[in-house]
């Protein structure tokens, strides 16, 4: 359309002042952004510079404090140590040699030691903290942290480490921590555990004992903070924390007196090189000591062990890290024979009066099965029988009964079996049948087995822990289940009722009189170790298994080569409160070596510490006290309720 | 066909007419385009084949189209306004339909060497139709209801379709170019007034639908507004963005952390660093002084074409180029607000800084038609 020039004029006009209008308006708008900017880049530059610098914004694990464990009285057997360590970040600190060269003028590193870091530093992730020393001095510490800034990307932590203040007395039942590792997480015990706490490198975990199989209990959850770091590693400030749940405390059943005395007396005989023995409370099952020797020191693992320490360990006769009363299985010898005389009375095959004839040995086809008397025993009935430890007896009545009964009443009576126990590479033991030996062997079970078994040798084997459970069952007539924690978080743990056994009374009552027989008749096996203190009588059984079949003395042969000595027994005979079973590892015969061990412990526990010397038979009073005066013991103190915190 | 008859004659002709092109906003283009060269090279980690070799190329292309825009007669564009208008929609239904999926939302047509998209074509193409009929409408009846409602009308049927993609911040240039274009044109007072009450309406509408049946916008926006009003509520989250690029537009400082020591954008925490957030590392790098003299050169941009409109006598190259400053100033000023933290994260480009072809050649375009206003404009007295 056309336009008259004077709405040309106009509209020129029009646009011109709103153009002017407009262009004024941005023009102060870009004032505005010019002033923002002005504002932030000048004004508020130092924050932001500052929050550039915090800028990695990390969350970081809180790891939660490892739960206690302690003894049935509140004792400490493994605690959490304030521990001064310096982590490493790469990323942060640029040139990692130097900065680790400037450490070490600070810190003494031990070369190996920093050659692994280096390693680690370098193996994960840049950002990731790698712990470069550990159990730094106060001094230490206090250098590095005034250092700071000369050591880019360092930054000392305050951590906690496991310490067993008890040291080698608990080590095979606790067990010990050590850091996760590659193993532990593809095919070992945490290999489906998804906790990210896991990640953490050297994140401690535990390796065995009771601190392997609860570590989900001990260990808790983690928590996690927020965190804003600046270019140099250093924490500028948190976001935002989430506390994580400790770990639960641990309260085992076990007395660390009667540990630390069962530890001593242990290997306290020259005969008594590798031994190990179990001590439970018969009334609720509670293990009150289990113990192995030679033990170790756990907190070693922990720091870290050194080669030679290592080495060491690895003696393979004494075999220090195997925890034999729980992972050792031997043959029971005669302290089976319990067993098979319940498997034959309450069958039927013999009556309690009868009586076997003993020769010295037994007949069957063209092989002699002896007795360890080779003289013979004559006319042998039950209690006879338990008293000599006669072996015929057993040979006739165990192939009288056969052995599917046999172990059938050794599993009654708790051999053969699992406990549910929080203990590590728990041996079942072995109760041998038919059907077993068929798939095992792929032999067919002959005879002469079922002899060898009736007496506690051949295939059947029992570790040191299931043949005190077994005392403890003969004692009550009861399926007296061996528990191990007490309580948890300060919840007591139930007790399991236990279930009567359904053996005959008159039966049973027979064999403890044999069992006390053994221990307190001049004719008994274990005469040497009875207890005459009034009310306190002992009742046992002493075995002595073959490790080889070739008759020799056992003076005559090499260590390794002779028998095991075992003894079982209960406390006191007219109203048992304690059963307890040693082995010693090639000791010889069990009435000589096991037997005084056994007693020992039994009256540690019965008197609560020790016992009076009129507990003792006149004639050994005076070795005896000799003897106690040499056994190194712990200062009670480390055994009161609150020992050993820290 | 307002002026044809009286100055015609005293327009320049022939290819000699290229002498007449407005340098000063030329070179301040190549200028500006050359800065976002050197960022893009600088984010990609002094790498040039990433971003700033494209980017280069596109320029080239933007150039010879800046060219050949300007030297075609502006009465010819005016002709083609609406034209362009139609096909800008007929592609914006296209990616409504058959776009290809781009950062969850369809917003391109992939011709091969670039992606196109519409919605940049149509901020261009809607000023130019808006001006080619306040050009054509006459003067009186600018604040005619009737005739203000038909802008209105012309302005909603892209904005819809933007938002459909969605595409909320394209969709906020497009009001407000087009608001700008009718401002200019002379529309009365009044109706802004009472678009800015119905505005704040809108708004409180916006909040109130929140959560019912009705919300009015997607979840995603109603986010980006939370943490555009409280950034600090969600530092690890959807405050992410913002909060990262304060922080690197801060740290900054006066003169900067230098040429490629930004590190805000070297350690990745910057998002979108190459587009919509190239501003921060600019800021970061070149500190207080580098943010200012981009902002003066817009701030030139702006004033070039102010001038040149100011004495263009020509009703449709001086709303034209009015037009086009104002949505050049509505991308930076959106772009840098957003990264500033003043307004929330919308996806608006650095105008020929940042990375991404439509934008670019659009704006190339919408130079050209700028620079057609400033050759073809009536010369001499009337």
């Amino acid at each position: 359309m056309k336009r008259s020039p004077a709405d040309i004029t106009e509209s020129t006009r029009r646009i011109t002042r709103r153009g002017l209008i407009l262009g004024g308006t941005q023009l102060a708008f870009m004032g505005g952004l010019a002033l923002r900017m002005r504002f932030m880049q000048v004004e508020e530059a130092e924050k932001y510079s500052l929050l550039a610098e915090e800028n990695r914004i990390n969350l970081r694990l809180l790891p939660p404090a490892r739960g206690l464990i302690f003894d049935r009285n509140g004792a400490t057997l493994a605690e959490n140590e304030q521990n001064y360590r310096i982590v490493l970040v790469r990323e942060d600190a640029g040139d990692v040699d130097d900065v680790l060269a400037r450490l070490s003028r600070f810190v003494a590193l031990d070369p190996d030691d920093l050659e692994k870091a280096r390693k680690e530093i370098f193996r994960r992730s840049p950002f990731v903290p790698v712990t470069i020393a550990d159990r730094l001095t106060w001094e230490e510490f206090a250098e590095v942290a005034v250092n700071g800034p000369a050591l880019p990307g360092v930054t000392p932590e305050v951590g906690f480490s496991r310490v067993y203040p008890l040291g080698g007395d608990f080590a095979h039942l606790v067990g010990y921590v050590g850091p996760v590792s590659d193993f532990d997480l593809t095919r070992g015990y945490l290999a489906s555990d998804e906790d990210p706490l896991l990640q953490i490198p050297r994140f401690q975990v535990g390796k065995s004992g009771v601190e392997a199989r609860l570590e989900h209990g001990l260990r808790g959850q983690a928590g996690n903070k927020q965190i804003e770091v600046n270019a140099v590693g250093r924490v500028m400030r948190e976001l935002g924390r989430t506390e994580g749940t400790p770990g639960a405390n641990l309260q085992l059943t076990v007395d660390s007196m009667l540990q630390n005395y069962m530890q001593v007396r242990l290997l306290a005989d020259t005969a008594s090189q590798s031994a190990s023995a179990a001590l439970i409370d018969i009334e609720n099952g509670d293990i009150l000591a289990v113990a192995s020797g030679p033990s170790f020191d756990p907190n070693k693992f922990v720091r870290g062990i050194s080669n030679t320490d290592y080495q060491a360990l690895q003696d393979e006769q004494l075999r220090p890290q195997f925890s034999k009363a729980t992972q050792g299985a031997y043959p029971p010898g005669s302290t089976f024979k319990m067993v098979t005389a319940l498997a034959a009375l309450e069958d039927g095959v013999i009556e309690l009066d009868e009586t076997v004839y003993c020769p010295g040995f037994r007949e069957l086809g063209d092989r002699k099965f002896h007795c360890w008397n080779r003289g013979g025993h004559g006319k042998v009935d039950l209690i006879t029988s338990l008293e000599q430890s006669c072996d015929v007896y057993y040979y006739d009545i165990a192939e009288r009964v056969g052995i599917e009964k046999i172990s059938a009443m050794a599993r009654r009576l708790g051999l053969g079996q699992r406990f549910d126990l929080p203990i590590t590479g728990l041996h079942p033991g072995l109760t041998p049948t038919k059907a077993w030996k068929r798939e095992h062997r792929d032999e067919d079970w002959l005879i002469g087995d079922t002899l060898n078994s009736g007496i506690g040798q051949g295939f059947v084997l029992a570790t040191p822990l299931q043949l005190a459970v077994m005392a403890a069952r003969l004692a009550t007539g009861q399926a007296v289940l061996p528990r191990l924690v007490k309580s948890v978080d300060g919840v007591e743990e139930p007790v399991a009722a236990a279930a009567p056994l359904g053996l005959t009374t008159s039966i049973l009552q027979e064999i403890r009189r044999g069992m006390f027989r053994v221990v307190n008749r001049r004719s008994g096996t274990a005469y040497s170790s009875r207890i005459v203190a009034e009310g306190m009588e002992m009742a046992g059984k002493t075995g002595t298994s073959q490790v080889r079949n070739v008759v020799v003395r056992n003076e005559d042969v090499p260590w390794n080569q002779r028998d095991h000595a075992l003894f079982v027994c209960y406390a006191p005979f007219d109203k048992p409160r304690y059963a307890c079973s040693v082995v010693v590892e090639h000791g010889g015969g069990g009435s000589l070596v096991a037997a005084p061990v056994a007693r020992d412990i039994m009256l540690q526990a019965l008197y609560g510490g020790k016992p009076p010397l009129a507990a003792y038979p006149t004639a050994q009073r005076g070795r005896i006290q000799t003897q106690q005066q040499k056994l190194a013991l712990r200062d009670p103190a480390s055994f009161a309720p609150g020992a050993n915190r820290l | 066909m307002s002026y044809l008859e009286y100055t015609v004659a005293r327009v320049p002709t022939g290819p000699g007419k290229i002498l007449y092109m407005n340098w000063a906003l030329l070179v301040l283009i190549i200028t500006v385009a050359c800065i976002g060269f050197v960022m893009l090279f600088s984010v990609a980690g002094g790498n040039m084949s990433t971003w700033a070799e494209p980017q280069i190329q596109r320029f080239l292309i933007g150039l010879g189209i800046l060219f050949f825009v300007a030297m075609v007669p502006i009465w010819f564009w005016r002709n083609m306004a609406g034209f362009a208008y139609a096909a800008s929609i007929l592609l914006l239904l296209y990616v409504e339909f058959l776009g290809v999926e781009g950062k969850g939302a369809q917003r391109w047509i992939d011709l091969g060497f670039m992606r196109l998209q519409p919605s940049e074509l149509t901020k261009i193409t809607l000023v130019m139709l808006l001006v080619a009929y306040y050009d054509w409408l006459d003067i009186k009846k600018v604040s005619n209801p009737i005739w203000v409602l038909v802008p209105i009308l012309l302005i909603l049927l892209p904005t819809f379709l933007v938002l459909r993609q969605p595409d909320l911040g394209t969709a906020l240039l497009l009001v407000m170019g087009g608001a700008v274009v009718m401002f200019l044109a002379g529309v009365h007072w009044a109706y802004f007034g009472a678009v800015a009450a119905l505005g704040a309406g809108t708004v409180a509408a916006v909040f109130t639908s929140r959560g019912t049946g009705w919300q009015l916008l997607q979840d995603y926006q109603y986010r980006r507004i939370d943490t555009f009003l409280n950034p600090a509520s969600d530092p690890l989250g959807a405050g992410y963005h913002i909060t990262q690029s304060q922080i690197a537009l801060g740290s900054g400082g006066w003169a900067g952390k230098g040429f490629m020591q930004g590190t805000q954008s070297r350690l990745n925490f910057l998002p979108e660093k190459h587009t919509d957030f190239i501003f921060t590392t600019l800021a970061e790098e070149f500190g207080f002084l580098g943010g200012i003299s981009l902002l003066a050169l817009y701030g030139l941009i702006i004033f070039f074409c102010v001038i040149s409109a100011v004495s263009n006598r020509d009703r449709f190259g001086s709303l034209l180029t009015l037009g086009i400053a104002a949505t050049f100033f509505l991308f930076f000023a959106v772009n840098m607000s957003m990264v500033m933290g003043l307004a929330p994260v919308v996806g608006v480009p650095l105008p020929l800084v940042s990375y991404g072809g439509s934008a670019m050649l659009v704006l190339m375009g919408a130079f050209g038609l700028a620079q057609s206003a400033h050759i073809h404009k009536p010369r001499g007295r009337a």
